[in-house]
């Protein structure tokens, strides 16, 4: 396949998609063009760069074949895994949490790579599962543990934002692959009623964190101050927003990690509501057209990988959203495609080059050299 | 459903696949109408809130008003000063930067436990003071270094300052820094937050506050999230407080404390036609300049250990028996009761209530005595014999009519004490007793219970010298007083006698008269602190400790014709009122009208003393071995 014509390849591209990306990213770089005070240093450039490098790196994995995701799934989780371990025993060793390992040119976070690892491993163990197997109750020991494993490793970081989205990436996929309804039914009920001592098992400024975000006015200097402030950026905009560079909460640095996590409230607070639901329907096409690319895949690793991946880019703007408007807890997680940060932006383009790759083979109903079921 | 076949499974994932994607949309439209809800319904409340974090109203306290003379010299003015202050909430490390200020200013470290008190204890976000009066150099190199310390920010305002020092302490006060009540009080003002905020705290500062205090301006400002300025909005100036124009001479307060020296007293000096008070002294005092920028526990301990009371203000809060100053009282009121001024008394040292004898000061005797010579002479037993005729209620009408036994109301000096004139109906209140005729003869003589400021016995001197009811008054204006209750040719009579104490031959402050073509009339007194034999007094009056040694009372008035002003001196422990207080009203007077050569013979005096506190001491210390040694001098001291 990769002798097609370049052209030909190019125009199979989802442009709409590409386009919404490119709107999306360069939105994201004016935000924080304004967020440095009207310049492109520290950070619009950096993240411009990086935003081309990787979406060249997106269309690229975009040719990938099929197989090779297959065959790389496994091995790239094993990887990771170990990367994690590493961190954790390196972190354990230097004192305190360490969430990155340095690997000189780029300081690479292992958990962030994990949450496209998870979604991968998880779609090739259902892919090659028996379907009969699928609902039984047995098939469910190894997700369990390829689950837990990172999860476990992520949590001791400790970094509790991560963790649930690598949870939430697997379980996704195993409700997709088919596993028993009452599963989910009881776990539902079975994790409400595990939270108060799940709380227990949290550091005393994640538990903070939560008790502030249910009452942010109990703490307005301390750690409510970032939600209290993102809010107040948000609620000032207004309609049309303040206007380009014009905004007093970013500027005057009342808003916390203004070009990060909070990113969205800067943006907030000069275009407005207008702003937000651009952004807002930018995600949502990047997401409808994820869904679509799951549901139009033919073979099951295709399927679970395309809407596992999807569910997890959903995970990531929906708690970023939520946490900036005062919905959720802050728990650290960027926005994808438009905060400032290298990691995160880099696992958004290879999950978007992941994605590419699926829809470009949809039609595929084997992979490579075997059968999708044996 | 069981999965039978590869269709049945991947209609699953269809049906799930599209249930989540609804999911998705879903919580896609919670966070759209989150969104909306912030920004279009909650917009305002949202506005005002980043509003109110993007623009800081930061207080510029007012100046304070001016207070000056009669003749428009200042008293008490604003000096330009350079502070430095911090934020506790803005400050990262607390101890490194105070560390840091500390080697820059060079904070004694009761100044840095001062501030690491107040920044644990008061609002996190209110300025602190670090440091006041810093140096222009000190100023400007913390100006360049002020960009590594957030939350320290230079002030450039203004303190109190008092040219005259310590010769304006009790009449003008001193201000301070509001207290926690008194921030309260004031309905929690948040000028009373302002570090640069002063009240007025005593004497004139206290009782003008209001008047003095003036209007706060304010700037507006945007702030970033660290509090630091980012630019001025607008600025609305403060309004200056106003200018209090007071009765004082400043040359003459000035004059009178230094003339006190070293002595332990007070002078006060009133225009016997209007009331207006041209000097209110109270010797030794404290600086009110100390106080401007608040006191040291070290200053204030001296000043409370000191035993000639530099923080009480004598001129009103001083109580002593007014001692033969009171005789003309008891003359006016034995004129009153018709008895004639030249029936005479004779007077063989002592008079015998029964059998309690009655000194007389001088043991020989006067002889006869008549009004005049009574005054001049100031004979006790005269007035033991016209006391006793008259009674103590008519020597308390009239005590009461020259202004003893209360308080001015409407002079602006808080703590004013009333004194006491004694009646018979004040005894039983006060102790349930009856009045006994000794009594009256030792009120006669302006002993025993009864109690006066010097303040009073100027007012005394004033209503005897013009026959006004003469209110003391230290704020410019108002009405011209009235005529008091007492015949004008009596106190014309008094007045004459009065004038024989200093003029004539055998006058008791002979001594005193005034060197220029003016005659004062005065009347001396001593007031006893303990009962001195008078083996003590006289020759050995120096071995006698300070404490225990008689207060010297004096007043006066100027020309003897046709009185203009009023002085009433009084030195604690001075001895006699001739030898302590007359001189010191003589120069007083003087310097009213011949300041020139009042300021001569208080340039050769203060040769003597030392001009200096400590070359003072220095002198007190040498006279006192002196008179250990050298046999004290044995001229006569007279009068009582």
């Amino acid at each position: 396949m990769l002798n097609s014509a370049i052209p030909e390849r190019l125009q199979a591209l989802p442009w709409l998609m590409l386009l919404t990306l490119l709107a999306l990213g360069g939105f994201g770089l004016a935000v924080l063009y304004s967020a440095a005070g009207g310049h492109m240093r520290p950070w619009a450039f950096n993240q411009g760069i990086r935003f081309a490098i990787f979406f060249v790196m997106a269309l690229a994995m975009s040719q990938v074949p099929l197989s090779w995701w297959l065959r790389a799934a496994y091995p790239a989780y094993g990887a990771v895994l170990l990367m994690l371990l590493g961190v954790e025993i390196l972190g354990a060793v230097g004192g305190g949490s360490q969430r990155w390992l340095d690997l000189g040119i780029i300081r690479l976070q292992p958990s962030e790579l994990m949450k496209i690892a998870i979604v991968l491993a998880l779609a090739r163990y259902f892919h090659y599962l028996p379907r009969v197997e699928t609902q039984r109750w047995g098939s469910l020991i190894a997700p369990a543990i390829l689950i837990g494993l990172p999860m476990a490793l992520v949590m001791l970081q400790p970094d509790l934002g991560t963790a649930l989205s690598i949870a939430f990436g697997g379980v996704v996929i195993v409700f997709l692959a088919g596993a028993r309804m009452s599963l989910f039914v009881g776990g539902s009920a079975a994790l409400v009623a595990a939270v108060p001592i799940a709380i227990n098992f949290l550091h005393d400024y994640q538990r903070r964190r939560i008790l502030i975000f249910l009452d942010p006015d109990a703490d307005p200097l301390g750690a409510g101050y970032h939600i209290t402030q993102s809010k107040i950026a948000i609620g000032s905009g207004g309609l049309s927003g303040k206007g380009f560079l014009s905004g007093t909460q970013s500027h005057l640095q009342y808003l916390p990690e203004l070009h990060t996590d909070f990113i969205f409230a800067t943006m907030a607070e000069e275009w407005g509501l207008l702003g937000m639901f651009f952004v807002l329907a930018c995600y949502a096409i990047l997401l409808g057209w994820g869904f679509s690319v799951a549901l139009r895949a033919r073979n099951p690793f295709a399927r679970l990988t395309a809407a596992g991946l999807t569910c997890t880019l959903f995970f990531f703007v929906f708690v970023n959203l939520a946490m900036v408007m005062g919905f959720a807890p802050v728990v650290g997680i960027p926005l994808p495609l438009m905060s400032y940060g290298g990691s995160a932006m880099m696992t958004a383009m290879i999950l978007i080059g992941i994605l590419l790759s699926i829809d470009r083979q949809r039609e595929e109903t084997t992979i490579g050299e075997g059968p999708s079921s044996f | 459903m069981k999965l039978t076949s590869e269709a049945a499974r991947e209609q699953m994932f269809t049906r799930r696949t599209l249930f989540v994607g609804a999911a998705t949309g879903g919580l896609g439209l919670v966070l759209a109408g989150r969104m909306a809800y912030l920004s279009i319904f909650e917009q305002e409340k949202y506005k005002l809130l980043a509003e109110d974090n993007r623009v800081s109203v930061r207080l510029i306290p007012p100046r304070r008003g001016w207070i000056v003379d009669r003749n428009g010299k200042p008293l008490a003015v604003n000096q330009p000063d350079y502070r430095l202050e911090l934020i506790p909430e803005q400050i990262a490390d607390l101890e490194q930067t105070l560390a840091d200020l500390t080697r820059l200013l060079r904070l004694p470290p009761e100044e840095i436990a001062r501030i690491r008190e107040a920044a644990a204890t008061q609002p996190k976000y209110l300025p602190i003071q670090v440091a006041s009066g810093i140096s222009w150099n000190d100023f400007a190199a913390i100006n360049v270094r002020l960009p590594d310390y957030d939350g320290v920010q230079p002030v450039r305002g203004f303190t109190r300052y008092y040219p005259d020092g310590q010769a304006v302490g009790h009449l003008l006060g001193y201000v301070g820094a509001p207290t926690r009540e008194q921030y309260l009080a004031a309905d929690r003002d948040p000028l009373y937050l302002h570090p640069a905020f002063r009240l007025g705290k005593d004497g004139i500062e206290k009782v003008l506050d209001v008047p003095l205090r003036g209007k706060a301006g304010a700037r507006r400002v945007e702030v970033n999230a660290r509090g630091r300025v980012i630019r001025e909005l607008s600025t609305v100036n403060d309004t200056p407080g106003k200018t209090v124009k007071l009765t004082i001479d400043r040359d003459l307060q000035s004059f009178a404390a230094r003339r006190l020296g070293p002595e332990s007293g007070s002078v006060v000096v009133i225009d016997v036609w209007t009331g207006d008070v041209l000097t209110l002294v109270s010797m030794p005092a404290f600086d009110p300049n100390a106080f401007s920028d608040g006191i040291s526990h070290k200053e204030w301990n001296t000043l409370m250990a000191d035993d000639h009371n530099p923080l009480i203000n004598k001129t009103v809060q001083g109580l002593y028996p007014p001692g033969s100053t009171f005789k003309p009282v008891t003359a006016l009121a034995a004129l009153e009761y018709g008895i004639s001024p030249d029936a005479t008394v004779h007077c063989p040292g002592a008079y015998y209530l029964g059998s309690h004898r009655f000194a007389c000061w001088r043991r020989g005797g006067h002889g006869s005595v008549g009004l005049d010579k009574s005054i001049f002479q100031s004979c006790n037993v005269y007035y033991y014999t016209r006391g006793r005729e008259i009674g103590i209620e008519r020597i308390a009408s009239m005590a009461k009519r020259l202004g003893l036994g209360h308080a001015y109301e409407g002079l602006s000096l808080p703590a004013q004490r009333e004194g006491l004139v004694p009646t018979p109906e004040w005894k039983r209140r006060r102790y349930d007793k009856e009045w006994l005729t000794g009594e009256t003869l030792n009120t006669a003589i302006g002993q025993g219970y009864m109690l006066t400021s010097p303040l009073q016995l100027a007012v005394m001197s004033a209503r005897i010298a013009s026959g006004r009811s003469v209110v003391p008054r230290l704020v410019s204006g108002g009405s011209t007083p009235g005529t008091i209750d007492v015949d004008p040719e009596h106190l014309a009579r008094v007045r004459y006698a009065m004038g024989l104490t200093v003029n004539g031959p055998q006058g008791t402050a002979g001594r005193s008269r005034l060197p220029i073509p003016i005659q004062m009339a005065g009347k001396t007194g001593t007031a006893q602190v303990r009962a001195l034999t008078s083996a003590t007094r006289g020759a050995n009056y120096r071995s006698i400790p300070w404490k225990y040694r008689d207060h010297g009372h004096f007043i006066a008035f100027a020309p003897v014709e046709e009185p203009r002003y009023a002085v009433s001196v009084v030195v604690e422990h001075g001895g006699g009122g001739s030898i302590a207080a007359a001189p010191i009203a003589k120069d007083v007077m003087t310097f009213l009208f011949a300041p020139e050569i009042a300021t001569a013979a208080l340039e050769k005096l203060e040769e003597g003393w030392g001009r200096e506190a400590a070359q003072r001491e220095a002198v007190a210390a040498a006279a006192a071995r002196a008179a250990a040694s050298a046999p004290a001098d044995s001229e006569p001291i007279p009068d009582a």
